[in-house]
């Protein structure tokens, strides 16, 4: 068990340090900085002086090496428009976005989930048939879209909720059911596939031929068994909590990480948007090592065998 | 260079490194521990043994698609070149390989003729009518219609489909056949049939075969001369009548008296201990923790492989006297 | 109790017995779209950048709409229809781009891994477990803010959308199929690694790359229209489907259709291919998932 902790622990950190490299060569591939942010006909002194600053004449190595010091120590620079901090810049959005994603993170799997395991268990009926009809279309529609005929909808023909802003609880309702809907969706789809495949097992067949009653086969060798690989995509859904709010963010002009992240983009400040990349890179990773363990706990298989594919 | 000899093996040795884990010890299996083999031009060469002997890698060797640890590999008197090299690729027209799984190695989305062309068109041999001419003649050759060779593999039965891996193995008329448990995957009715093609072949063509198979019987059929392999060596070697009537090593004793003979009523010798596992290779003598006859010798020293009388090698420190020793 | 697991049984015939019309459906709506992208220049009534200032705002046929724009116009009066029309090829081009790019890009470095195994299997792993590891959306915009933008770069970009899917199928099948079997049976007649992996691997495995490739099609059709409505992606004068969605936003209250009818074809044109990505699945791989 600690050697399989080790290697998860050894994974997570090369995947972290390649995002890192991944930053630093994209940002030294994308051309200048200095004559991306200041304009072409800044005066060569300002030019000079900002390379100067931002270590930009130094060896490719050192700067990578500097790169990674400074980052190592918490310093994730400036942002490149308004000198502010990014990381105090990102920290200050991450609260607006908890407040979307984590109740629509409840709407996903308090909805998700039963009506997966539901669908499965009545494979073929109604309900599976409604089920998986709304868990497609949850993943054809667009979450711009929904969100946007939502707003039509309910703000713009009932009146009901506002269309965009975070002065109330109300203004976050329609946001959250716009990300838990499609969560949802995505999740039945997958937790339906998985219970299938579970009640498909021999072991399954033999509970049920032993006499085992039918609810009793379910609660004590379906779930489990189908929970494994339902985790997985469960901490894909933890792990994007900081930026899963891209778009809807944007549709209803909330102010979290996703919109910062937008115009950060369409400002092209790079600080801003490195740091939040390597945030998401963060609490990604973070979530997939939990799961990992999680994975170890839920079948004891997996940890050698996991850690033997490793290799 | 000695024209007799074709190919020539000395003293091969292949392990194998597993690893438990990715931060797991690493266990050496050695797989063969020191083969030498030759085998002359136009004649047949059995190898006899359990799975997980070694035969199969040995053949793999001997073909020069595994790189032995130690030792060497001789064919036509010049060294095996390196896998992937283009004199190795170039010598594949001189030795070719039939599998025991003929579904698996062809390919199910060519038909049989593009297939059988296909190490023509690899050593760029003929033009396209005389590939197409020369694949018609194969296909008869090895008992096919021509107009089978437009059929896929999916549509040809198991005994066609190794005619067909035959028929592209013999297409550069190679001067080295490694027949890798031919017949195993086939039906009995089958077998017999296959068998026979492949003495047929040997006799129009002269081509030399390297017969490589768990089944004593199914050796002797075929082949010159017969090895028995057990755990990564050769135990014993001789002519195949020979072996089968007089087995000297106890382990040949064992395989040569499961064989069930119509009429006779011999008795059995049903080995006791535990199956070979690379893995974990007995000291001294490999056979001996399953051998009737051990001895504190044999725990401790490995007995190498010797003359043993006219025509016979025997590595064994107890070796079954002949029945003409015995009467005499 | 039985009744559990007899269903799974006797449910196979209908399921399939129901499928092919849906699949017909979406295969139909595929044929429309893609002969609307063919045939743009031919059937748009106007160019997607003429004016009509003498319609502006006009709305659809049908909720007080004139005929001469079906589908009404925009605050400049730009006809719908044919914004629509060349929305419909820009995205499709797009799709298609990015989809070709990933599927040979990803093949290619599986196939890389699986011959050479050793360290550059160990990179492109490692590179699999990054992409695989990371929301690409993020990383599509951390990209798009360092390299700004361009058409052929974002398609480029999009491309490498579910390229670690197609690495991972290919070099899983390169090794067992080069482990034992026909390719380890070419291999050893002489054939070099090109023959090998582009006359045998390829052709054996293409139903699965092919499978694949429809289930990760409308996935770049719903990232390409994300990033567009985001401001990110095409860049006008161009125009694709969330690239309207994102213009007629902004006139949500006066004027729905604008965004309504770019909605309308995201939906049911991921919806058609998914539907028949998914038959696909079920009848060539039902291995894939």
């Amino acid at each position: 068990m600690l050697r399989f902790l080790a290697t998860r622990l050894a994974r997570a950190l090369i995947t972290i340090v390649m995002v890192v490299t991944f930053a630093f060569v994209v940002l030294r591939l994308s051309g200048d900085p200095a004559l991306l942010i200041m304009s072409v006909d800044a005066p060569p002194e300002a030019i000079a002086a900002f390379r100067a600053s931002w270590g930009l004449d130094d060896p490719l190595w050192q700067q990578y090496l500097k790169y990674f010091t400074a980052i190592l120590h918490g310093d994730l620079g400036r942002s490149m428009r308004d000198g502010r901090d990014a990381i105090a810049l990102v920290a200050e959005r991450i609260p607006a976005t908890l407040a979307l994603t984590l109740p629509a993170l409840a709407i996903k799997l308090s909805i998700g989930i039963p009506s997966g395991i539901y669908a499965a268990l009545h494979r073929n009926s109604l309900t599976d048939r409604v089920v998986m009809g709304l868990a497609v279309l949850g993943f054809t529609v667009p979450s711009f879209v929904l969100g946007l005929l939502l707003v039509l909808v309910f703000a713009v023909q009932l009146g009901w909720l506002p269309s965009g802003g975070q002065d109330s609880w109300r203004h976050a309702i329609l946001p959250v059911i716009t990300l838990g809907a499609g969560g949802a969706a995505v999740l039945a789809r997958f937790t339906r596939s998985a219970m299938l495949e579970v009640l498909g097992q021999p072991y399954i067949r033999t509970a049920s031929a032993k006499g085992v009653p039918w609810r009793a086969v379910v609660r004590n060798h379906a779930l489990p068994n189908a929970a494994i690989p339902t985790v997985t995509i469960i901490g894909f859904m933890v792990g994007s909590l900081i930026a899963g709010a891209v778009v809807v963010e944007s549709v209803f002009s909330w102010p979290g990480v996703g919109r910062l992240l937008v115009v950060a983009v369409a400002n092209r400040d790079l600080a801003v948007v490195q740091c939040i990349l390597l945030l998401v890179a963060g609490t990604m990773v973070a979530s997939n090592l939990v799961v990992d363990l999680l994975y170890g706990a839920l079948d004891p298989r997996l940890r050698q065998a996991r850690a033997g594919g490793a290799a | 260079m000695r024209d007799a000899e074709l190919l020539e093996a000395k003293d091969l040795v292949r392990r194998y490194s597993m690893r438990q884990g990715l931060l797991g010890r690493i266990t050496e299996v050695t797989a063969v521990a020191g083969v030498s083999l030759a085998l002359e031009r136009g004649r047949t060469l059995g190898l006899v043994g359990e799975s997980g002997c070694g035969k199969s890698t040995t053949g793999r060797m001997v073909l020069g698609l595994e790189v032995p640890d130690a030792g060497s590999v001789s064919f036509q008197g010049k060294p095996m070149p390196k896998p992937g090299t283009p004199a190795w690729r170039a010598m594949r027209a001189r030795m070719q390989m039939v599998f025991q799984d003929p579904l698996g190695a062809l390919d199910r989305r060519m038909t049989i003729a593009e297939q059988i062309a296909e190490p023509l068109v690899i050593h760029a041999i003929g033009s396209a009518s005389e590939r197409a001419a020369r694949v018609e003649s194969l296909l008869r050759d090895v008992g096919l219609r021509a107009d089978q060779g437009g059929r896929y593999p999916h549509e040809l039965s198991g005994g066609q489909r190794q005619r067909v891996v035959l028929a592209r193995a013999l297409a550069t008329e190679p001067a080295l056949l490694v027949c890798d448990e031919p017949i195993s995957a086939l039906d009995i009715s089958i077998q017999a049939q296959v068998m026979n093609l492949l003495v047929e072949l040997q006799a129009a063509r002269g081509m030399a075969i390297l017969f490589i198979s768990h089944d004593l019987r199914a050796v002797r059929q075929v082949s010159d001369r017969v090895a028995v392999m057990y755990l990564g060596t050769i135990v014993e070697e001789g002519s195949p009548d020979a072996l089968l009537h007089d087995p000297r090593h106890p382990y040949t004793r064992a395989l040569v008296s499961a064989i069930p003979h119509p009429g006779k009523q011999g008795e059995r010798i049903v080995l006791q201990g535990d199956p070979p596992n690379p893995a974990a290779r007995p000291t001294g003598c490999a056979f001996h923790p399953r051998c009737p006859l051990a001895s504190v010798q044999c725990r401790s020293e490995t007995p190498t492989l010797r003359d043993d009388g006219a025509d016979r090698r025997v590595a064994c420190h107890h070796p079954h006297a002949s029945p003409i020793a015995e009467a005499a | 109790m039985s009744d559990a697991t007899l269903p799974a049984v006797a449910a196979a015939p209908r399921f399939r017995l129901n499928l092919p019309l849906g699949v017909a459906i979406g295969v139909s709506w595929i044929l429309l779209m893609l002969a609307v992208a063919v045939l743009a220049d031919v059937i748009s009534p106007y160019a997607y950048t003429a004016l009509d200032l003498r319609n502006r705002l006009s709305p659809p046929v049908g909720m007080g709409g004139v005929w001469a724009h079906p589908l009404g116009t925009d605050e400049l009066g730009r006809d719908v229809l044919s914004r629509l029309i060349y929305s419909i090829r820009m995205s499709l081009l797009i799709a298609f781009g990015a989809t070709i790019i990933g599927a040979v890009f990803g093949t290619t470095m599986g196939f890389l891994a699986a011959h050479f195994r050793g360290w550059v299997e160990q990179a492109v792993l490692a590179l699999v477990d990054f992409s695989a590891s990371l929301p690409f959306l993020i990383l599509a915009l951390a990209v798009l803010a360092f390299f700004g933008n361009s058409l052929s770069l974002f398609i480029v970009l999009l491309g490498f959308h579910a390229w670690e899917r197609y690495a991972r199928i290919a070099r899983g099948l390169a090794i067992s199929a080069g482990a034992q079997g026909y390719a380890a049976a070419v291999r050893q007649l002489g054939a070099g690694p090109l023959r090998v992996y582009g006359r045998h691997i390829l052709p054996n495995i293409a139903s699965t790359l092919i499978v694949s490739m429809t289930l990760a099609f409308p996935e770049i059709i719903l990232l390409e229209s994300g990033l567009s409505f985001l401001g990110l992606g095409v860049q006008p004068p161009s125009t694709s489907l969330g690239n309207m969605v994102g213009y007629g936003r902004e006139y949500l209250t006066r004027a729905p259709w604008i965004l309504l009818a770019p909605a309308f074809t995201i939906i049911t044109t991921t919806l058609a291919v998914s539907m028949v990505g998914d038959w696909l699945r079920d009848r060539l791989d039902p291995t894939l998932r």
